[in-house]
């Protein structure tokens, strides 16, 4: 028997070496538990999604950082135990569980696409254990234990859709990526259009693996339309711009977008293809902010001159801070206490401008950017400051049903 | 008028690129029967291996024709060396091995390039036809796959490193007792074979954005149009990328590109219902 | 192999049981229970393709409709057993159609690998473009690309509230597994297995002597894609979500390299391999120095390299070597040698 437990204990201290922080790595879990805190972070940083990924790692690491380098909260270090998912699904479960139940983390930040957030969102909801996502998605999660900083799609869309229509006029022709972020996104489109006295005359949806798009580029013009708006998503997509550019559609109909450059890649786009897209985010490298200054240069510092952070990465930035803000508001590490702190609706400054926790869904009122593409940098054209998440507003109110689990479907 | 010249070109093109992505594995697995799951990252390599180049500042077509095909065919090269060779006459091994190789490749290419997507500019303008654009890149790579077609079909048929290379695929035995080396002539196959998936790839890389994983979209359709297409390496490339392509295309058109892609896998398996063992081994046999 | 349960069975079981009651000691039981699901996915492919020569690379398509089928007919009926049945049942089925059809073409070989591929990826293409509110079946919204989650769980039969989850879990995993290892254990020595073994050595013969070879082969073929149903029944209740991933090309090639690793032609190989490759992912997944997928595949080609026939035929035979007499262990390891070489013309 002993033999056994010695092997776990092993086990448990060589789990820990590769993945803390702090020089205290040898030690067993159950010694740190009482002097620092421990944060959990789940992301795929490696495999098809590390684009994504493998920045907000590297935000979520500096953010900590910075936290412990300030004293860290309630006197305490944070440790971070970190998780690769290998853009793997059934790993996202299988770490979920390793850190609620195996690590004991305080708080979980983490997960990028929708199916890896529901993967382990009621792992954290059985285990109440308080959990951040911190990515732009499709909106309507309803879940007291989450708080989500990410920009959902009415936010995007309420502005850029009345600014790209004056622009371009009035016919709409949406290509979306077919996913559930692409179909609300479409039919929020197809509302404002409406509501902006314009007309959707086509939608087509595109798998995440379609590369070719020379019969859609066809297709389109047979429409004529007088705007393109393309929420595609991926590296597989991005040859849609490449291939508008290349066929000479690009000084014909213009194009706005509300995913291009999530993962910078307008960087990758040669300024012939890219100039002009009209895009809408909570941030941009572009932003003259004292905040932003500073952060991309300690960003800069802490990883050897790299500049790859992007919306997603900043928004797990977002993330960490406001669930810091939390912590010190709270003034204890219990679950219930950080909630209600957070409810009163803490707000932080960050690279992004002012992020707001909105108490009745848990997601984030915040700034919204209005850009456009020009020689691989977004230039900011408006800032519409402080927007509400009016969508996830219109089906979920936690104040109201505080025991609400389900992601709404928004109807328009 | 225009439009249906515009859907001519698009499926024309269809059949260029899906012929263009099949030629490399149709020589590493139809005629040394290594089942190459490596074939993407070969292909994902020449695209890389094309825009590191243009970023030195080589002319794009240098780098896409020469460079590219050269660069993956050495890597071709050393993992013939390294680890194929050994498992010649081994089909499930070659599986194993070249799925861990495209893990591999993934990896490595993730390390030294970075996981966000790079690409370079389409070096032909686009043009108008009536009232539309169209892509004139398409027109290149239809070009580039009608020429490298012709381009292996001389080679194999009428010069006599084909000849011995074909012979030596079938009897391996007697290529040796007649004097050749059957080990040189399987790496020189395998070498030209990953030249072929570079080309393929380094053609391709302008038209879509790179990223260490791309590879993986091609593996799935190159396979299915070589092995639809028999054991006759050309004919069965022209008759089996001919009849996916315009099945998908004419999908793709009238109604979506999802509907399109998955008209292309039921073509696929009615076909070989029919015709199991290829569309060559009906007809065409005994062609190149 | 002796015909009647003898001293080698009596030692498996007990090896089983004394294995499925230690592990959890060394092995948090979440991360084992899928480690046993994957095994008895594994222990499917290794049956057809082991035993039966059929060399399947969409054994992720009945993994996928099994998940699928699942999580549908619990969100409609609210209730596990059926459910569970049903994911066993389409399977299967769908595996006798695909089956009867391939199978009486007389295809043959990597003809045969590329349809069954080739419907992975139409599952995989369809499933995967059923974003839209329009794609429904009953009570369940099929949800494209982010896949099905929350749908009702593992219940013990008749009782919709007692859900089965965590550990004892683990165990009814464990046990289904050890179930179906004896299952095929039995089919295998039953008249019907060792005439499909007889046509994976050599068809034309075996069909010359009067078997129907192609009803033999899609018999065989349905049992393994309903081992894979029961495996991916339990697996949608382990990660109480399924998604469009579990169709694709990756999962089809990651199952066929759990067969190669452990060993074919085994039972215990395809198990050993599945666990032991995905306990290799969860533990990369913990580190953050190099690349894991660099990692992975460098294992891989090292284990064609050095290992060629799999993990369990390489250990028999060292065994073999080192401490046996000349048994007929030893004649058996050679004819899976054999066989080997053999795939391949």
């Amino acid at each position: 028997m002993t033999v056994l437990n010695r092997r776990k204990f092993l086990g448990r201290g060589a789990a820990l070496t590769g993945t803390t922080l702090t020089g205290a790595a040898m030690m067993p879990g159950f010694a740190l538990a009482a002097d620092t805190i421990k944060l959990g972070s789940i992301l795929d940083t490696s495999g098809p999604f590390d684009a994504y990924g493998k920045p907000m790692d590297m935000a979520m690491r500096l953010a900590v950082s910075q936290i412990n380098a300030a004293g860290g909260l309630l006197g305490k270090q944070v440790e971070v135990i970190s998780y690769d998912t290998q853009s793997d699904m059934a790993l996202y479960t299988q770490y979920g569980q390793q850190l609620t139940r195996k690590d004991r983390v305080d708080v979980v930040h983490g997960g990028i696409l929708s199916a890896s957030r529901e993967a382990i969102r009621q792992t954290m909801r059985k285990t109440q254990t308080l959990y951040f996502y911190n990515v732009l998605y499709e909106g309507g999660v309803c879940d007291r234990n989450i708080f989500i900083n990410g920009v959902t799609p009415a936010q995007q869309v309420e502005a850029l859709v009345p600014y790209a229509m004056e622009k371009a006029g009035k016919k709409v022709y949406i290509l979306a990526a077919d996913y559930n972020y692409g179909q609300y996104m479409a039919s929020w489109i197809k509302k404002f259009v409406a509501d902006n006295g314009g007309e959707t005359i086509g939608v087509d949806f595109f798998p995440l693996d379609v590369s070719d798009f020379g019969s859609t580029i066809a297709k389109i013009q047979t429409a004529g339309p007088d705007l393109v708006i393309a929420p595609l998503v991926g590296g597989n997509h991005l040859s849609f711009f490449r291939q508008w550019a290349a066929a000479g559609m690009k000084d014909r109909i213009p194009l706005a977008s509300t995913t291009l450059g999530v993962g910078n890649e307008h960087k990758v786009l040669t300024p012939e293809e890219g100039n002009g897209i009209m895009v809408a985010y909570n941030y941009s490298q572009e932003l003259d902010t004292p905040e932003n200054n500073a952060f991309k240069e300690a960003w800069a510092a802490a990883n050897d001159g790299d500049q790859s952070m992007h919306e997603i990465a900043v928004s797990n930035y977002h993330g960490l801070l406001t669930w810091a803000e939390g912590v010190r508001k709270a003034g204890s590490l219990d679950r219930d206490a950080i909630i209600a702190a957070l409810e009163t609706g803490v707000s932080i400054t960050g690279p992004g401008g002012v992020v707001t926790v909105d108490p009745k869904t848990h997601h984030a009122v915040l700034d919204v950017h209005l850009m456009e593409i020009q020689d691989q940098r977004m230039r900011v054209i408006k800032s519409l400051p402080q927007r509400q998440p009016i969508d996830t507003q219109a089906v979920c109110d936690l104040e109201a049903n505080p025991d609400d689990n389900t992601q709404y479907e928004i109807q328009i | 008028m225009d439009l249906s010249f515009v859907i001519l070109v698009e499926i024309l093109y269809g059949i260029a690129s899906l012929a263009l992505i099949s030629a490399g594995l149709a020589v590493v697995f139809g005629m040394m029967k290594v089942i190459n799951l490596a074939h993407g990252e070969f292909m994902m390599m020449g695209g890389y291996a094309t825009i590191t180049a243009v970023n030195l500042g080589v002319n794009v077509f240098v780098a896409m024709l020469i460079v590219a095909p050269l660069v993956v065919g050495l890597i071709g090269l050393v993992v013939e060396r390294l680890v194929i060779r050994h498992l010649y006459g081994r089909l499930v091994d070659t599986m194993l091995a070249t799925w861990g190789l495209s893990l591999f490749f993934v990896g490595s290419v993730t390390m030294i390039f970075g996981n966000t997507t790079t690409s370079i500019t389409t070096p032909i303008k686009g043009f108008s036809v009536g009232n539309y654009q169209i892509n004139g890149y398409n027109f290149f790579i239809i070009f580039i796959t009608i020429c490298l077609l012709a381009g292996i079909y001389v080679l194999l048929k009428t010069t006599r490193a084909g000849l011995i290379a074909r012979g030596t695929m079938q009897r391996s035995d007697i290529a040796a007792a007649l004097g050749y080396s059957p080990d040189r002539i399987y790496m020189a196959t395998f070498f030209f074979g990953s030249a072929l998936s570079g080309l393929a790839g380094a053609v391709l890389a302008p038209l879509v954005g790179l990223v260490p994983t791309s590879g993986g979209i091609y593996i799935a359709k190159a396979f299915i149009t070589v092995i639809a297409g028999g054991p006759s390496l050309i004919a069965g490339l022209i008759s089996s990328a001919g009849l996916f392509g315009l099945v998908n295309q004419v999908f793709t058109f009238a109604i979506s590109p999802v509907i399109g892609e998955v008209a292309l896998l039921v073509a696929a398996v009615i076909l070989l219902r029919l015709l199991p063992q290829g569309v060559t081994a009906r007809f065409f046999k005994g062609k190149m | 192999m002796s015909r009647t349960a003898g001293k080698g069975d009596v030692a498996a079981l007990i090896f089983g049981v004394a294995l499925m009651l230690i592990m959890p000691m060394l092995i948090s039981t979440y991360t084992l229970t899928v480690l046993v699901i994957y095994g008895m996915l594994g222990l499917s492919l290794g049956l057809i393709w082991g035993f039966g020569g059929i060399l399947c690379f969409g054994q992720a398509a009945f993994f996928g409709l099994g998940a699928y089928t699942y999580a549908v007919a619990a969100i409609n009926i609210g209730e596990s057993t059926l459910p569970m049945l049903l994911s066993i049942l389409v399977p299967a089925l769908f595996a006798a159609l695909l089956g009867a059809m391939m199978f009486c073409g007389r295809l043959t070989d990597v003809y045969l690998g590329v349809i069954t591929l080739v419907v992975t990826l139409i599952l995989f293409k369809f499933t995967n473009s059923t974003a839209g509110p329009q794609y429904k079946i009953g009570e369940a919204r099929l949800g494209g690309f982010n896949g099905i989650p929350g749908f009702h769980t593992l219940n013990v039969p008749g009782q919709p509230n007692a859900y089965i989850w965590g550990e004892p879990l683990y165990y009814v995993c464990a046990v289904a597994l050890l179930v179906v290892f004896f299952f095929v254990t039995w089919l295998l020595r039953t008249p019907f297995g060792r005439i499909a073994v007889g046509i994976r050595e050599n068809e034309t013969r075996v069909s010359l002597m009067g078997y129907d070879v192609r009803a033999r082969k899609t018999a065989l073929f349905a049992i393994g894609a309903g081992i894979a149903g029961l495996a991916v029944g339990l697996f949608a209740n382990w990660a109480e979500i399924v998604t469009p991933g579990l169709f694709s090309l990756g999962q089809s090639a990651e199952i066929i390299i759990w067969c190669i690793v452990g060993g074919l032609g085994t039972r215990f190989g395809p198990i050993l391999g599945a666990a032991g490759l995905a306990y290799l992912k969860f533990m990369l997944g913990q580190q953050t120095m190099v690349d894991n997928t660099l990692i992975t595949g460098i294992i891989l080609v090292m284990f064609v390299l050095f290992l060629p026939k799999g993990i369990v035929p390489a250990v028999t035979s060292l065994w073999t070597v080192s401490f046996a007499k000349r048994t007929p262990k030893g004649r058996r390891h050679r004819s899976s040698a054999r066989r080997r070489g053999g795939a391949h013309g």
